[in-house]
């Protein structure tokens, strides 16, 4: 039996996710992290939109998860995200709402300063994922 | 005596508002266990970011921050937490006559409100106390942390703002000590004292270095400390008002349920108090009545 790792994802609401795994891929703030059992200690921030992927017998789960820090330890890792959806729980119609408002924010970005641009990437980020996620899901 | 017609009547409304706290104690029981299961459901966030960042404290060196500076002690900001409604007993009172009292005692310090909940921003509002800023309708609703992280944003704008003078941010809320009882505590929420995270730090530090007689491992870093320790301070402040918040609605629905019933108990005695009057009413009534009728017969007899 290969060793397993537990993952823990908790938001400020509430602790989505508490499982053992076989490999984590973590959206770090700097790159991809790919944490197998036993890693060193280590703590880095997240993207501000990105997809948690989680391997347990060979069963690959996804997770749409944004903003926050990760820390690992070799027996266990701790998601500390803002937000976190499972694909199931995603709602498609405000995916796509918000997909649609930050579009039309970033157009109107080039004339209006007042739009925070950073923002709008993200959220256009977050709601491509979210919707890509859902759509897997239902098939 | 008032006549048998009023006293039915009155035991009629007094009823009908029976009826109304009765349903409202179980609305508030209800919805006082959603708001625990919350603060529980929000406690494994709060410790592990209380962790993680007293280990990044201890590495983070003399690494200064505008959250952590501590400044002068002139002007603070006091964050109150109440609720939108009333019938909820002392909840409301208690709160703001803490605020007045917090008031009074810095006299001469300049002190600006924000409110949350309508209940503190009319109460002040009225006796023109300045009023920085004001929320409602946030704990009327499950309290999200959207919510919470916004006023903790402008709590923490107020404060790091340029111009600012503010010295200390606190915030004034109902902790939840049982449905029974509340406990109204200020807590101080800006500068953050690097205290509350040291004392940790060695407490857990020193339990686990005895239990396994093993040196601590750093981290690796992805970001340098520092940097992971300044994003996730104002994440902090962020949870700590997420957490008031909470700990606010589920006092809020306990000193409810508390009052209403209460409330019902008092309608019970009252009904009971009011169908003896009325009983002693009728009674006296047909007495006088049997009374007319003998004596009319009598009369005629004669």
């Amino acid at each position: 039996m290969p060793e397993k790792i537990l993952l823990e994802i908790v938001t400020p609401e509430r602790k989505i996710l508490e499982t053992e795994v076989d490999r984590v891929e973590v959206p770090g703030f700097s790159g991809e992290l790919g944490i197998l059992p036993g890693h060193t200690e280590l703590i880095s921030q997240l993207k501000p939109a990105g997809l948690l992927t989680y391997y347990l017998n060979e069963v690959k789960e996804e997770m749409a998860i944004s903003d926050g820090f990760v820390e690992v330890k070799p027996d266990r890792i701790v998601v500390l995200a803002d937000k976190a959806e499972r694909p199931e729980d995603i709602d498609i119609a405000r995916a796509l709402e918000l997909k649609e408002t930050a579009e039309r924010q970033l157009q109107k970005a080039m004339s209006d300063p007042d739009i925070d641009i950073a923002r709008a990437t993200t959220d256009l980020e977050r709601a491509s994922i979210n919707i890509q996620l859902a759509e897997k899901a239902r098939k | 005596m008032a006549n048998l017609q009023d006293i039915r009547r009155r035991v009629r409304s007094v009823r009908n508002m029976q009826q109304i706290t009765k349903a409202m104690k179980l609305v508030a029981a209800a919805k006082l266990r959603r708001a625990q299961d919350r603060v529980i459901a929000a406690r494994p966030y709060a410790n592990t970011m209380k962790r993680v960042l007293a280990r990044l404290a201890a590495r983070a060196g003399d690494y200064k921050h505008p959250l952590l500076e501590s400044r002068g002690d002139e002007h603070y900001v006091l964050a109150l937490v109440t609720a939108d409604k009333g019938l909820c007993g002392g909840f409301n009172t208690n709160l703001i006559k803490a605020a007045q009292r917090f008031i009074e005692e810095n006299e001469g310090k300049r002190v600006e409100l924000v409110t949350v909940g309508r209940k503190g921003r009319d109460f002040f509002r009225r006796r023109k106390v300045p009023i920085a800023g004001e929320y409602i309708n946030v704990t009327a609703q499950a309290v999200t942390h959207d919510d919470a992280a916004e006023i903790a944003r402008s709590l923490m704008d107020m404060y790091t703002a340029e111009d600012s003078t503010v010295d200390r941010v606190y915030v004034l809320y109902n902790e939840f000590k049982s449905v029974l009882s509340q406990k109204v505590t200020i807590k101080q929420l800006l500068p953050i004292g690097a205290e509350e995270f040291a004392e940790e730090e060695t407490g857990e530090e020193t339990a686990r270095t005895a239990e396994k007689g093993e040196v601590l491992i750093d981290y690796l870093y992805e970001q340098p400390p520092a940097e992971i320790f300044g994003r996730l301070l104002p994440r902090y402040v962020e949870t700590q008002v997420f957490y008031a918040l909470l700990e606010s609605v589920a006092s809020e629905q306990g000193a409810r349920m508390t009052a209403m019933d209460s409330a019902s108990k008092n309608a019970s005695e009252v009904i009971d108090k009011l169908t003896l009057n009325m009983n002693r009413v009728r009674q006296a009534s047909i007495t006088r009545e049997i009374i007319e009728v003998v004596s009319g017969a009598q009369a005629l007899e004669r």
